[in-house]
């Protein structure tokens, strides 16, 4: 014997990866589809991942120029001498300040708006700039005791320097415009836009009254080596007990990125539901692709090829296209993150200095390898099972990956995208129902697609012409990909019409609102003497008065007989902060309104002198304060303490635009205590109401004026900036689709090229060849676009009924743009991909693909 | 002289269905080294699965195969999978060669199993010998149905086997190219001492062949020592 079986030695690991490039070179083309659509996905992904962290870095590098200082100390009303106390021993504050909503009227345009007005007293901001047009405004406004001016009012009202601005009893020149200044937010600034004066105006100016929205705000500049998280774990707990706060620039740049993260987050699993399709691309072009391979691995495995080897020249094979397209993916993603800074511009609180972030790119790279190696697992089994025996003609089927094989990659797959999008949001409860969406959107679609086909298969339409019923029968050819196209196909649709059905159903109650006879006018901060005169002048402009509702500030000071402060100490209890530290307005009235229903408990109208007030609270009440029927509040009404009880709670609907309460008192209790009034009216043009509203600014300075009609503006505004950059991520599916679609279409063709050369063997001409070809992908588009759009229907619908609580109409625009719009797409790549197959002689056709 | 192959009460069956097709019966010979040996029969006579299962590729039901001293029953598939890198060379009828490997790729790959090294300077002298060295890296696609066979038979000698399974070897070639193949395969069996077993329909080619075996119905009917025609 030559050999000795001893002699017997594997093939190192390098011949593995020999025979995964040699193999791989070869179907080059193929693998360039499997890669493709996984980048788009991972482009996604890591730019929204990596743009995040970028603003998060950004947001925590400029927290000082945000705040302008490095700590705060606010409050709602002008600060007691505790407060003062420690603010002298922290060495007095470097510049003070006093906001709130008023009316400011252009006295040179003769127009007004709502608008917050800062009077500011010091060297303020202590870090990062006003910045203004001219530039010497930002100094010299003090001195010249004049007013700046948001830039984008200016623009609008066609407001310039040297205007005078008239804010209460007090006339000011416009040194210039703001075109940023800290603490001021862009987002809160397109309603209530900033108006930054002296301080010492501000008492002139009348406007600090009675109800008056106030916010008392020191900053202060810290010595370098002053520990501000010590700061403000040490005196926040002191100064909550006195009704005010401190905040530190890492506080609120830390609550700021959170804000802004959770858009992130959301953006994210949207990015990863554009990986997620790719990746089902990936397991369906794979399966297609080792089908192929098989008989190659059996050849292998007849010349001492073992499981092991034929199966890791494949996975290797995976594993790098899968990095590469990570690679690639990365780099597009990080490349993409680039136009973020310009598409968000409005909406970011601070100018985004972009760079490439590590775990970004790290997470892309990895996202490739392993996604593409977990959805191609199911698929690469198959070479574990295929028998030598295949080589050699005999028609032993090869077993297929077993059941539980099955069971195990796929509980990989969920455990993986349970794990990555938990990773995502940080929160399991919103992971597992993300899965659970996913699993339930992708499973409807396969449903839908599977239904349709049998349906199809069942009633065939045996009386339609050839080329209809050959295209149809194509849709069930060996090894074909309806359900995955359509599944892609369906995805991106669904997508895109429930984005387009949610934005438009949320604008619709918005417009709703406009054009029922309810308030569009809402006057704050009436006061009571004022009541009369301001109820004459909306008669005099020839509207009636809506709403007349007394308002009663308050605060609580004890739940169920313990005192705030007790509870503030008590670090087991989980009443959240907001109900100790809040100032309550409060209402008093004998009916519920419109926008709200009764949960629980009794209403109670009207009381005689009572011992304990039967009060009714809103149902987020209850819940942040942990409180039920029966429970005792007792609040402090402006220095009188007042026992209640709660006798009711009620649902309220606070996106209704109209004032709606927290608290509601019965008649008979609060009508002698200190209060002021809101007042609603319904203007029925711009016209009338610019009239009121100059009417009302003249004679009332005091009074704010909310027009619906402009917030809706701005509302309409902003849902269209992030409903457009959803829709931009909701591209990125549908990129992917398409990628996967191709890919579809070219791994299926040499199967189409071997069909229609047959068929033009046997006589058929090219036109219908040509008709089957279109047939075949205008049902794909039709099935899968149609699939995508009824099943957005129905979530709208039952987000309709779970979530807003008002009737659906659906917009015909995904049905009479996306529909067809998705379905032309479809038929247009699929025929541009098959017109070898439609367009050359059959002998020629045969010759090119079997090169 | 020493026994190369040895089979003893092989028996085989496969499942169709719910049923049990038995391919195979009570088959029982032996092979020398060296040797020349043809299988016949009628299509579904079980012939390939006889060859296939001398080489390893599956399992026998009942019985047992012994192949170059080692019992196959006893080896693992990763074990038979080694032997026949080492010991076994495979001509099949539709060539069988890797589609994506060029013709020196292909030759190499039972070499680079073994982890031996300058495989391609192997290679090319075997490609050299059956008259491909102007067609080392073209692709299988781009070579005729004759020239792809010579490659298979360059591979199939290329790790110098003990014993070549042929199946059909020229069943897919016209004649002329057919007798090119054979001359091939047996003047490699005669430089080498290879033992050549083939499954064929073709009686003059099994004549040529030292001892004959006919199978029908999956049982012997002619034993090799018997005179076929």
């Amino acid at each position: 014997m030559r050999k000795n079986s001893n002699d017997y030695t594997k093939a190192d690991f390098l011949w593995i990866l020999k025979m995964a490039w040699r193999d791989g070179k070869a179907s080059a083309k193929k693998l360039v589809l499997f890669m493709a659509s996984i980048v788009i996905g991972i482009a996604a992904v890591v730019s929204i991942q990596s743009f995040g962290d970028n603003l998060k870095k950004n947001i925590s590098l400029q927290s000082k120029s945000l705040m302008g200082a490095d700590f705060i100390i606010d409050s709602k009303q002008p600060p007691n001498a505790r407060v003062m106390g420690i603010m002298d021993s922290l060495g007095g504050a470097n510049a003070k300040e006093i906001n709130f909503p008023s009316m400011a009227v252009f006295v040179n345009k003769g127009s007004s708006k709502l608008v917050q007005i800062r009077g500011v007293e010091g060297g303020f901001p202590f870090y990062g700039e006003i910045d203004t047009e001219p530039k010497e405004a930002a100094s010299m406004y003090q001195e010249k005791g004049a007013a700046l001016v948001d830039a984008t009012v200016m623009h609008q009202l066609g407001v310039v320097p040297g205007d005078s601005i008239k804010v209460g009893e007090v006339t000011l020149p416009i040194a210039g415009s703001i075109n940023s200044i800290p603490g001021s937010s862009s987002i809160f600034s397109s309603i209530a836009p900033p108006v930054v004066i002296p301080y010492r105006f501000i008492e002139n100016s009348g406007l600090i009254q009675q109800g008056s929205r106030l916010e008392y705000e020191y900053y202060f500049v810290a010595d370098t080596n002053m520990d501000l998280e010590l700061l403000d774990k040490t005196l926040n707990p002191i100064l909550e007990a006195e009704e005010a706060d401190l905040d530190t620039h890492l506080s609120t740049s830390r609550n700021l990125g959170r804000r802004y993260d959770n858009f992130g987050k959301f953006l994210n699993l949207v990015a990863f539901i554009a990986l997620l399709l790719g990746c089902i691309g990936i397991a369906s072009a794979v399966h297609v692709y080792i089908k192929g391979k098989l008989p190659n691995v059996a050849v292998l495995k007849c010349l001492g090829a073992t499981k092991r080897q034929t199966f890791l020249i494949y996975l290797i094979q995976i594993a790098v296209i899968g990095f590469v397209g990570g690679l690639i993916g990365t780099t597009v993603g990080l490349l993409l993150q680039q136009g973020f800074p310009i598409l968000l511009q409005g909406l970011l609180p601070v100018e985004v200095q972009v760079s490439w972030a590590p775990q970004a790119i790290f997470m892309g790279l990895a996202l490739g390898v392993f996604m593409s190696v977990l959805f191609a697992l199911y698929p690469l089994m198959s070479t574990l099972y295929v028998s030598p025996l295949q080589a050699l003609r005999i028609g032993n089927k090869s077993e297929s990956a077993s059941k539980l094989s099955g069971v195990l990659v796929s509980g990989g797959i969920f455990i993986f995208i349970f794990l990555f999008s938990l990773w995502l949001i940080r929160e399991w409860r919103y992971a597992v129902a993300f899965v659970a969406g996913i699993l339930i959107t992708f499973s409807i679609l396969a449903a839908v697609a599977h239904f349709l086909m049998r349906g199809i298969k069942v009633y065939f339409p045996s009386s339609w012409s050839f080329p209809a019923r050959q295209s149809l029968l194509n849709l069930f050819r060996p090894q074909n990909q309806t359900i995955i196209l359509i599944l892609s196909i369906g995805v991106g649709t669904f997508l895109i019409s429930t984005l387009y059905f949610t934005k438009d159903f949320l604008l619709a109650q918005t417009n709703m609102e406009k054009q029922a006879n309810s308030p569009n006018i809402i006057l704050l901060d009436v006061q009571t003497e004022q009541r009369g005169e301001v109820a004459g002048t909306i008669k005099d402009n020839d509207l009636s008065v809506l709403n007349d509702i007394p308002i009663v500030t308050m605060r609580v000071q004890e739940l169920n007989g313990r005192s705030v402060n007790e509870i503030r100490k008590d670090t087991t209890s989980t009443v959240r902060r907001w109900i100790l530290n809040h100032e309550f307005r409060v209402t008093y009235r004998d009916s519920i309104t419109s926008s709200e229903s009764l949960e629980s408990g009794d209403w109670v109208g009207v009381v005689e002198q009572e011992s304990e007030i039967p009060i009714s609270i809103s149902d987020n009440f209850a819940r942040d304060a942990k409180v039920s029927l029966d429970d005792k509040i007792t609040f402090n009404v402006q220095g009188v303490i007042v026992n209640t009880r709660v006798a009711s709670i009620r649902t309220v609907d606070w996106s209704s635009m109209q004032p709606n309460f927290t608290i509601v008192f019965p008649k008979g209790v609060l009508e002698n205590a200190p209060q002021f009034r809101v007042l609603t009216t319904n203007a029925p043009s711009q016209a009338i109401s610019a009239g009121l509203q100059r009417d009302l600014v003249h004679k009332f300075p005091n009074i704010s004026i909310l027009d619906l009609r402009q917030i809706l503006v701005v509302i309409e505004g902003l849902l269209n900036k992030i409903s457009w950059i959803i829709n931009f991520m909701a591209f990125f599916s549908i990129l992917t689709g398409i990628i996967v679609l191709l890919g579809a279409i070219r791994t299926g063709k040499y199967q189409r090229i071997k069909e229609s050369v047959l068929l033009r063997t046997l006589g058929a001409k090219s036109s219908q060849i040509l008709w089957i070809t279109a047939l075949e992908y205008l049902y794909l588009g039709v099935l899968g676009s149609l699939s995508g759009i009824v099943l957005s229907l129905v979530s709208s619908q039952l987000m309709a009924w779970w979530v807003f609580d008002a009737p659906f109409v659906p917009s015909l625009v995904p049905f009479l743009v996306l529909f067809p719009g998705i379905v032309l797409l479809v038929l247009f790549i699929g025929l541009m991909n098959s017109r070898s197959v439609i367009t050359s002689p059959p002998l020629v056709v045969l010759r090119k693909e079997g090169d | 002289m020493a026994k190369i192959l040895n089979v003893s009460n092989l028996g085989k069956s496969y499942s169709s269905g719910s049923k049990k097709l038995s391919v195979l019966q009570d088959i029982n010979f032996s092979i020398e080294k060296g040797d020349t040996f043809s299988i016949v029969g009628p299509s579904g006579s079980g012939k390939t699965t006889l060859l296939g299962l001398c080489a390893g590729l599956d399992r026998v039901d009942t019985g047992s195969i012994e192949l170059c001293g080692m019992d196959l029953g006893g080896l693992g598939e990763d074990e038979r999978a080694l032997l026949r890198s080492r010991e076994v060379g495979f001509v099949f009828q539709n060539f069988q060669l890797l589609p994506t490997l060029t013709a020196l790729e292909n030759v190499v790959v039972p070499l680079e199993l073994q982890g031996v090294k300058k495989a391609s300077k192997k290679g090319i002298e075997l490609l050299e010998k059956v008259g491909l060295a102007n067609r080392l890296h073209h692709y299988p696609s781009q070579l005729s149905g004759g020239e792809q066979q010579r490659v298979a038979v360059a591979r199939a000698f290329s790790n110098q086997p003990s014993i070549l399974f042929a199946d059909e070897p020229t069943g897919n070639l016209d004649a002329e190219t057919g007798e090119k193949i054979i001359r091939l395969l047996f003047d490699l069996n005669a430089d080498t001492g290879t033992t050549l077993v083939i499954v064929t329909h073709d009686m003059e080619l099994a004549e040529m062949t030292q001892h004959q075996m006919r199978l029908k119905g999956g049982k012997i009917v002619v034993d090799q020592n018997t005179p076929i025609l």
